[in-house]
């Protein structure tokens, strides 16, 4: 455990030191005037952000601030519940995903999510993985065997899962059913990964395993973050958001928020006043 | 008595009435098992399964009746199945607003329909306009009976689904019938499954439906169109009748059905126990 968290206040170094790096990364989405109703209810007001391509994005902000809509509104996931629409502009690679014209099954191929809570199938660990491929590709056997140990050695758990692969995920850990939920988004090859408060349900060790993921997957996918753990978000991210009623009250590097914060709510929601 | 001592003095009488109630319960149902055991064992014999129904004063058995009983009940099932497994779906996935609450509300009241209601409803439907009685129609009629079961116990089991396994399989890009048919049918498959059991369970020993559907046939029958044996039928008959042997066999054909439907209700509870077992 010491040795973790000697790791992690490394990476934390090396984060600051990549801070001063985002400008060389392109934008991945670029929200642009975005609204969004739960019926009349207008739950976000006008949101602009441009979340950069393979860096780590975080959202945070009390309980109800809109951040976890936000993120359901970048894979369409609104889209299941009459009722909820999303009014504005959310360019993906330039193109907008609100469009009717981009059919939502497609844009989740290439937005993949990870929820709060695991959801593992109820099938094989194998299974579990070769469901969301098969879905949307045709590969032949040995292919299919490939991404399936790739994605489960992205997700660090191919050493052990390898032995019980036709074995039911749902005997697996609260944190290895996380990870196969990570394993199963990235086994698809999204351009974005969506975490939904990944690690609110699991354990400190559980937790640092994936926070650790997270930094390794940055360097293949753009990750979008929603947490509750500002100690999270100041560990895991490049960029940081900080939502209040719906708005976005500022956003920037994750260190300049974090240390010298503009405004004032956001300091004080930071240093633990309100939320 | 303090406040204290009376409560806990009112707490141990409603303890024993409600565990003597419980006692009267379990005694009765022992009575019933005990007297259909008793009474069928020492009827039972391997002629029961091997020989037809034979007028009296020559012996016979129940094998048409239990044989007819198995062809109704199965095709019954295949009839309602696949309808009240996709009406169940629709109403805990699709089905929305009055429309679902009128599909809902109708299929509670046919759940508790008297099951000779629907022996008369497919006698007229069935029986009276094609002239006769036929195992069809007793099919039918188990199907009618089988059917509300089915739908409430798919639409129940996949509200138990957790939402967030469903927005998951969506994530993937999955379409609505992927998510239906792939990831909600198979996390509520071992309760759609006890509830088809125990709908089997139920109409494997009811007579009502069939007393004016299939009527019952005295000798063997495969053929749908005409009337068809089956065993409530004869227990309800042969019961009745003035001939000891006939008697005796109803006693035997008591037996058997208890012994079938108390393995259906316990092989339900064994597919409902392993909760998220493997598979494969």
């Amino acid at each position: 455990m010491n040795m973790e968290l000697t790791d992690m206040s490394d990476q934390l170094r090396q984060r600051r030191a990549l801070a001063g790096d985002l400008g060389e990364s392109g934008t991945k989405i670029a929200i642009e005037g975005l609204d969004f109703f739960y019926g009349d209810n207008k739950a976000l007001h006008g949101i602009d952000m441009k979340v950069p391509e393979r860096r780590v994005t975080a959202m945070i902000g009390p309980s109800g601030c809109g951040k976890s809509t936000l993120l359901r509104v970048l894979n369409r996931m609104y889209d299941l519940y009459p009722g909820q629409r999303a009014v504005g502009k959310v360019l993906l690679d330039g193109e907008d995903i609100l469009s009717a014209d981009v059919p939502a099954a497609a844009l989740r191929r290439r937005v993949g999510m990870v929820f709060q809570k695991p959801t593992p199938f109820p099938m094989s660990i194998r299974d579990n993985i070769a469901y969301g491929i098969k879905l949307g590709e045709k590969v032949s056997k040995s292919e299919l065997d490939d991404r399936i140990e790739w994605s489960l050695t992205k997700a660090a758990l191919w050493n052990e899962v390898k032995d019980r692969l036709h074995s039911s995920a749902n005997g697996l850990s609260g944190g290895q059913q996380q990870r196969l939920c990570i394993a199963r988004t990235v086994a698809v090859k999204p351009d974005v990964v969506l975490l939904d408060e990944p690690t609110s349900a699991l354990d400190p060790i559980s937790t640092a395993r994936i926070e650790e993921l997270i930094d390794e997957l940055k360097s293949e996918f753009t990750i979008v973050i929603v947490t509750h753990n500002m100690q999270q978000a100041a560990r895991c991210s490049d960029m940081t958001g900080f939502f209040l009623l719906g708005k976005l009250i500022e956003f920037g590097p994750t260190s300049d928020i974090f240390t010298s914060p503009k405004d004032e709510r956001t300091q004080d929601y930071i240093t633990g006043r309100f939320g | 008595m303090t406040q204290l001592e009376r409560r806990l003095f009112a707490d141990r009488i409603w303890r024993l009435i409600a565990t003597a109630l419980a006692a009267m319960a379990i005694v009765l149902l022992a009575w019933i098992l005990w007297t259909v055991v008793w009474r069928g064992a020492s009827a039972l014999s391997m002629s029961v399964f091997t020989m037809p129904t034979l007028p009296p004063g020559r012996g016979g058995g129940l094998a048409n009746t239990i044989v007819g009983s198995l062809i109704q009940v199965v095709i019954g099932l295949a009839i309602a199945t696949p309808v009240g497994l996709l009406a169940g779906t629709w109403l805990a996935e699709i089905g929305k607003g009055r429309l679902a609450d009128a599909v809902r509300f109708v299929n509670d009241v046919l759940l508790s329909a008297p099951s000779i209601l629907i022996g008369l409803f497919v006698y007229e439907l069935l029986v009276k306009p094609f002239g006769g009685f036929s195992g069809l129609a007793g099919s039918i009629a188990l199907a009618v009976l089988i059917l509300p079961v089915v739908v409430r116990a798919t639409e129940d089991m996949l509200r138990l689904v957790p939402g967030s396994l469903r927005e998951a399989a969506f994530a993937l890009g999955a379409s609505r019938r992927e998510v239906v048919v792939q990831v909600l049918w198979r996390a509520a498959r071992a309760g759609i499954v006890t509830g088809i059991l125990l709908a089997i369970a139920r109409a494997a020993g009811e007579t009502a439906p069939l007393l004016f559907t299939s009527l019952g046939n005295l000798g063997w029958s495969f053929d749908m169109t005409k009337p068809m044996a089956s065993l409530p039928v004869a227990i309800y008959q042969y019961a009745a009748s003035p001939f000891d042997e006939w008697v005796a066999l109803a006693w035997a054909g008591a037996l058997v059905i208890t012994v079938g439907v108390l393995t259906l209700n316990i092989l339900s509870r064994v597919v409902l126990a392993p909760r998220g077992k493997a598979s494969k």
